[in-house]
């Protein structure tokens, strides 16, 4: 009993993991959706259309942004400053509506357009065979597509940083780190070679996904496949520098495990957006999910694999990356130098 | 100029300090070329501590030192390329299998692959490993292990070898070849820094010191300081030093 209460970390990691599962589960994670996006096309107003508007509005699941030029809509979508445009084509007393849904993530477009048939079906009295519906990006619907950006998420931060943290305390608790130390090998070097093994490896797993989901899944080929490639290069340093810090952080195996799972598996799993959309969050939560550097990796490969946008897309979130790997390889390279005294 | 006539390690009011506790308090000795030193000292007395601080495992609080003709504050890298180190735990990669071990430590240490090869032949010859050169390291019994540490540690020939508690745990008759391992380098020209807490195998060093709460309290040939204490075995000598001690495990 004495045994377990002395290992401290152990112990907090062991306690609060349900409490966090359970507050999460229970309050902040919903595959509802709420905090839809969405836009209007209506070149002509009538009562119908203002009615039906007014309705979005006061839905507190929906958020409605105002109306938007018809040419505008790709844009709009792509830039996900919507999730779904609502298109009145006549100015009939009850227009064709055509909604236009970015299903880039397969979750918030099935809910949100169910959502949006229902208002329309209210307000129209019973008059939704008028409704047409457009999925972009990912016509079929297909959740796979909206999996493979998730599971790279994952496995990078699971290959990189628990195998390598785990690599590296493995050989301070058998003591052949002391050995290393003792040698004429300078101590980053000892780290670099450790990193090789698996940097190698994320590249072997990051080639199988890509044809996997390219041949297999079918998802379109294009241009962007190398913006994927030298993204996810960026997001495998990361995860490896990330491993690199765990590694001066702990001194056991076990500990480096419970520690990478903690900070990393947990918050890839449930706050990345890789399951539960991030908008349905809580807004404490959206702002966690800021510091997961998964959530920024597995939002850059939706727009680059299935909204197939240009790098100039995602500038915003490969700076992110870029810079959290700098602060991460610093800190850690500070910390296991202090370790070295 | 002779290495033998060199001092191997001149050390000078070494100190280290965690905080507010003095692992290692103003010690001063030195250790000629081709010497065998016995470190002695009970648990926590400092032994380890003053043993990182020359490796270059460690940077001291206060003192000068010099290990090999380098500057342990300052050229801590040159030293390192010119000692060997086999610690108190064993510390081979146990997945590994023996000769692999060797390779890969003939590689960290800058050797040639034909030299390494030939120094490896010749280290297993000395140990008598015949098959077992390809058996995994973390399948040998711990007597085994130990003597393969100690040839890992001096594979690339180095002038100083440190050992810290090398027989811990050994059979007597493994720990008696362990010794003949120990002469067989020194009359190749390594001086040894040996710790131990087996007072036979102090006994078979040149000259011992003995610490206790982090100082050096006796310094001489195993034969004088008998003489000095007026017993018969280095035994009582070290209980007779250690008595005043005050840290403890």
């Amino acid at each position: 009993m004495l045994h377990i209460l002395r290992d401290s970390r152990t112990m907090v990691i062991v306690l609060l993991i349900p409490v966090i599962l359970m507050f999460l589960f229970g309050f902040a994670i919903s595959t509802e959706v709420n905090n839809v996006n969405v836009v209007a096309v209506a070149p002509v107003q009538n009562d119908y259309i203002r009615g039906v508007l007014s309705r979005i509005s006061e839905n507190q699941y929906m958020t409605f942004k105002g109306c938007i030029a018809p040419k505008d809509i790709d844009a709009t979508l792509r830039q996900s400053r919507a999730d779904a445009v609502m298109v009145f084509n006549h100015d009939r007393p009850v227009p064709k509506i055509e909604l236009i849904m970015d299903a880039s993530n397969t979750t918030v477009a099935q809910s949100a357009a169910a959502c949006l048939r229902g208002i329309i079906a209210s307000e129209g009295g019973g008059m939704t065979e008028f409704v047409t519906m457009r999925m972009l990006y990912n016509p079929q619907m297909k959740s796979s597509y909206n999996f493979v950006p998730g599971i790279m998420g994952m496995l990078f931060i699971l290959i990189c940083a628990m195998m390598t943290s785990v690599s590296i305390v493995r050989e301070k608790e058998t003591g052949t780190m002391e050995v290393l130390l003792v040698s004429p090998v300078r101590p980053m070097h000892v780290i670099i070679t450790k990193l090789v093994p698996y940097f190698v490896l994320s590249c072997v797993v990051l080639a199988a996904i890509l044809l996997i989901a390219y041949g297999l899944l079918g998802l379109p080929l294009s241009a962007t496949v190398l913006n994927v490639v030298w993204v996810s290069l960026l997001y495998i340093l990361l995860s490896l520098a990330l491993g690199i810090l765990i590694s001066t952080m702990t001194e056991r195996q076990v500990t480096a495990l419970l520690v990478s799972a903690m900070l990393f598996m947990l918050p890839v799993i449930m706050l990345s957006g890789m399951l539960f959309p991030i908008e349905n969050m809580p807004e404490v939560l959206q702002w966690v999910s800021y510091l997961v550097p998964a959530r920024w990796y597995i939002d850059t490969m939706r727009k680059l694999m299935i909204e197939q946008l240009p790098v100039s897309g995602v500038w915003e979130n490969i700076m992110v990356m870029g810079g959290m790997t700098l602060l991460i390889v610093i800190i850690a390279i500070r910390k296991f130098n202090d370790q070295l005294e | 100029m002779d290495r033998n006539d060199r001092l191997a390690i001149s050390v000078k009011g070494l100190t280290k300090r965690f905080g507010a506790f003095t692992a290692v308090d103003h010690i001063t000795f030195d250790v000629a070329g081709g010497e065998i030193f016995g470190f002695l000292g009970a648990n926590g007395a400092g032994k380890t501590t003053a043993m990182r601080m020359l490796c270059g495992l460690s940077f001291p609080t206060e003192g000068k030192g010099w290990v090999a003709g380098f500057d342990i504050m300052k050229q801590s890298e040159q030293i390192k390329k010119h000692i060997g180190y086999m610690s108190q735990r064993f510390s081979l990669y146990d997945d590994l299998t023996v000769v692999e071990n060797m390779r890969l430590f003939a590689g960290i240490y800058g050797m040639k692959t034909s030299d390494a090869k030939l120094r490896i032949d010749e280290l297993l010859s000395q140990l008598h490993f015949g098959q077992e050169r390809h058996a995994i390291v973390g399948s040998l019994p711990l007597g085994w292990k130990q003597k393969l540490s100690f040839s890992v540690a001096t594979i690339h020939r180095p002038e100083i070898l440190f050992l810290d508690e090398p027989t811990g745990g050994v059979d007597p008759i493994t720990r008696r070849q362990f010794w003949e391992l120990i002469y067989s380098s020194v009359n190749e020209g390594m001086t040894v820094f040996v710790t131990t807490h087996y007072m036979d195998e102090a006994e078979y060093c040149n000259r011992l010191s003995v610490m206790v709460d982090g100082q050096i309290k006796a310094l001489n040939t195993p034969k004088e300081l008998k003489l000095q204490y007026g017993v018969d075995t280095m035994d009582e000598v070290f209980r007779r030093i250690a008595r005043g001690a005050t840290r403890s495990e």
